[in-house]
């Protein structure tokens, strides 16, 4: 019998740390399928944040240079500077990218730094124990909200992939989820366009990925997975919001 | 067109997310564990039941899941 399925040489043969039905563990294997599929094993350089993911690096076989909590596009700015013909990835967080490193994600933007942003949202802090992020969204229970989140007290979820679209120095930004097979397949589809929009030197780019955090959410994985479906997707839509096609952002 | 699939029960943490998204319902939850403590998950398939079409391996975050084919 033919093999059709097996591990991509770009993650090293190592158990994951993470939690049971965690989305990290998919989105990492679908990252690494993508830089192998690219032939870009030899030229990629991931940078991991503080988070669930802070042992990033024990799983991709591919260079990786840790930032600290909320720096990964500072980090990757450096690092593509330096080394431009690289592939180089952020992998963050939405408390990384959302909250703490809102300035350093805007601004590099801005800048058009080609470099990929890999923005996993799972609507709380994982790592720290499932208090509010900034993408909690409205009446979900946290740590920090146990009533629940109010916008007249905690303020509103944000898109903030939506408003990396709107920023000029950014050529593609998508929104995908995890929360199926046809999901999940369709998301290593968009993250290739991502890096592809990279490594054509178009300008920014990320991808947001929508992520079951069983254990903070204090479900059933397929529980987790169906929340995703049936109330992240209603506040955080699905999507490509900007595509710039061919050239560069300065044509 | 005929498949199959190979578990590593060593990987698996029991999420189950095979035994939901398996269109034909081929792998069943057990009370079996393995030497992490997790619940593993067991594949049962006929001849012919399984079309390899990988959605179990697309799904599984571990990792854990082989897909063959005929
Ligand atoms: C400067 C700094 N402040 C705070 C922390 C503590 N800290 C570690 S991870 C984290 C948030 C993690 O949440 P998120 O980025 O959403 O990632 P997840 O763990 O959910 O994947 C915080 C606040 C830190 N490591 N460094
Ligand atoms: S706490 Fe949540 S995000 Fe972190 S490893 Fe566990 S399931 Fe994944």
């Amino acid at each position: 019998m033919k093999k059709v399925f097996s591990r991509t040489k770009a993650l090293k043969p190592v158990p994951f740390h993470y939690c049971p039905g965690c989305g990290h563990s998919i989105l990492h294997r679908l990252v690494a399928e993508v830089i192998e599929e690219m032939d870009l094993i030899d030229r990629a350089i991931g940078v991991p944040p503080a988070g669930c993911a802070v042992l990033a690096y024990n799983y991709f076989d591919v260079d990786m240079g840790e930032a600290p909590h909320g720096r990964g596009a500072a980090v990757a700015t450096g690092i593509k500077r330096v080394l431009p013909d690289r592939l180089v990835f952020t992998y963050q967080g939405d408390g990384d990218i959302a909250a703490i490193g809102t300035a350093e994600t805007i601004h590099a933007a801005n800048r058009g730094e080609k470099i990929t942003a890999i923005f996993v949202n799972n609507a709380v802090y994982g790592m720290t124990g499932g208090q509010m992020a900034p993408t909690s969204i409205l009446g979900q229970v946290t740590t920090t909200t146990p009533r629940g989140r109010d916008s007249s007290r905690e303020g509103f979820p944000i898109n903030f992939t939506e408003v990396l679209a709107r920023i000029k120095g950014t050529a593609y930004a998508a929104r995908t989820s995890l929360h199926d097979p046809a999901h999940v397949l369709k998301t290593k589809r968009i993250l290739r366009k991502a890096f592809e929009a990279q490594m054509g030197g178009l300008g920014f780019s990320v991808v947001e990925v929508l992520s079951p955090c069983p254990t903070n959410w204090k479900m059933s994985p397929p529980r987790a997975f169906e929340w995703v479906k049936e109330e992240m997707v209603k506040h955080y839509p699905l999507g490509v919001f900007k595509e710039i096609e061919g050239g560069s952002l300065a044509d | 067109m005929a498949g199959k699939i190979v578990i590593n029960e060593g990987l698996c943490k029991g999420c189950i997310l095979c035994v939901e998204f398996c269109p034909r319902g081929l792998i069943k939850p057990t009370k079996e564990l393995n030497a992490k403590g997790y619940y593993v998950v067991v594949f049962e398939s006929d001849d012919g039941e399984c079309t390899a079409c990988t959605l179990c391996a697309v799904i599984c975050p571990e990792v854990a899941i082989e897909v063959y084919r005929e």
